[in-house]
């Protein structure tokens, strides 16, 4: 064991972790209203609307994140039209290819979270809401949306670590992230062991906040209050 | 379409056997994981505390920590964790371990992790009275496990399964950065070589949509059939 390695290893590490932190929140808070979005179209009635969305959330889940990246980051540079634009100021750094991937990615996963949030929500609270003489849209907004996401919050906080390990990928596309920094120092130190103990000590302690701030956010907005 | 035809000129035949190698590793990888599962899946359920820790430890760190931070250690500390062990019997020489047992030992034992807790969950679900039951008529435990416990545990436990099955075999994909050629690594390949990144990824991902999709309708095939008599 090379506890020196370990040492001076962690501030990098911890400097690294901060990429992390960027490209977890940043799809995140993209993915939730793309998400939202498609789930709400899973819901229309329209039946070339919803396999719209179905077919969305059925590739993204389907196929492997790296895929994905790699579509993006290597792929959609090939189009010549797309370098005219302005998206290829986006698009020719690796930072906002990786957050387009990972929002398209979780956003399928939590458009299937919230659509069967919203299914399982009892249509007598919607009756009630009606019957009260509240109009369609408020209801939406203030009565479904609340529980779909009370709902959903036990298989959100899953969505949010897997994503958090999602991110890892982007260390493939050239990011320094925590992973890619790791991998950094290992190929230069050859110390695997150490060098894994201190990021995945990093990685796990993101996963144990996560974890209990999801549980704290679940008793809070309990029903049974 | 020329890309993709077989032979010399075109990427058919590669991506094809890459598409093999892809499957030969998802399922490598889930057998090494329910070897990993079946010693693990008890120590979660022991009574004794110490047992317990062993076994939550496993899951939470490999469940916590990314895949590819798993792969890295394996690809990097596969050959001199075996090195050091051989050297403690006197043998000193280079091994090298090849990138398919690494690969398939990585991705095993992350599917291992998920697959210890869909067993743990199924067996909690098994009603009390199947254990005393056995125990009763004078079972030892190995036969209370393997022909009582095991075949009610399957049924209840395959939909989940077949969760962990999708996880490992789009897992499979990062095993490219070791260099073994699956459908990701040749995809790479051909990438570069013919400059139609583009193609050559969306062709991957078609590949994959199509390896999840035929294994989606033999697992429910295999789900029906573990489910007769209920």
């Amino acid at each position: 064991m090379d506890f020196d390695l370990m040492i001076t290893s962690f501030p990098k590490l911890l400097g690294a972790t901060v990429v992390t932190l960027k490209l977890l929140s940043a799809s995140l808070f993209f993915g939730l209203f793309l998400g939202l979005f498609f789930a709400i179209l899973r819901l229309n009635k329209n039946i070339f609307i919803n396999k719209f969305a179905y077919g969305y959330s059925y590739i993204f889940r389907g196929t492997p994140l790296l895929v994905q990246i790699f579509i993006i980051y290597f792929g959609l540079g090939q189009i010549e039209y797309l370098r005219t634009t302005f998206l290829w100021v986006i698009l020719k750094e690796p930072y906002w290819c990786a957050i387009i991937a990972f929002t398209l990615n979780t956003g399928a996963y939590t458009s299937e979270i919230l659509r069967s949030a919203f299914q399982t929500i009892r249509p007598g609270i919607i009756e009630a809401g009606k019957s009260l003489g509240i109009s369609n849209k408020i209801i939406f907004y203030k009565i479904q949306i609340p529980i779909a996401i009370r709902q959903s919050l036990p298989a959100y906080g899953n969505e949010i670590i897997l994503m958090m390990k999602g991110t890892s990928l982007a260390s493939t596309v050239t990011l320094m992230d925590l992973t890619g920094v790791a991998k950094y120092i290992i190929s230069t130190t050859f110390k695997p062991i150490e060098v894994f103990i201190v990021a995945g000590g990093i990685y796990l302690f993101m996963t144990f906040i996560i974890h209990n701030v999801i549980k704290y956010l679940e008793k809070k907005y309990s029903f049974q209050q | 379409m020329e890309l993709l035809s077989f032979g010399k000129t075109g990427w058919g035949d590669e991506l094809f056997y890459a598409t093999l190698m892809t499957i030969a590793v998802s399922i490598t990888a889930m057998m090494v994981g329910f070897f990993f599962a079946l010693f693990f899946t008890p120590l979660k359920l022991s009574k004794y505390k110490t047992l317990n820790l062993v076994g939550n430890f496993y899951t939470t760190v490999i469940r916590g920590v990314p895949e590819l931070l798993v792969i890295y250690l394996f690809f990097f500390g596969g050959s001199g964790a075996i090195m050091y062990v051989a050297s403690i019997f006197g043998y000193y020489e280079y091994i090298e371990i090849n990138a398919f047992i690494t690969g398939s030992m990585a991705i095993g034992i992350i599917s291992g992790a998920y697959s210890t807790e869909v067993f743990r969950g199924a067996i909690q679900s098994i009603d009390k009275g199947q254990f005393e039951a056995a125990k009763v008529l004078g079972i030892n435990k190995f036969g209370q496990f393997y022909k009582i416990i095991l075949p009610q545990m399957l049924r209840l436990a395959i939909p989940n399964l077949s969760n962990v099955w999708q996880i490992t075999l789009k897992d499979t994909s990062l095993i490219s950065v070791t260099g073994l050629v699956e459908i990701m690594r040749q995809s790479y390949i051909a990438a570069g070589s013919t400059r139609d990144p583009l193609f050559f990824y969306s062709f991957a991902a078609v590949l994959y949509l199509l390896l999840t999709y035929v294994s989606m309708k033999l697992i429910n095939k295999l789900e029906v059939k573990y489910s007769r008599g209920y």
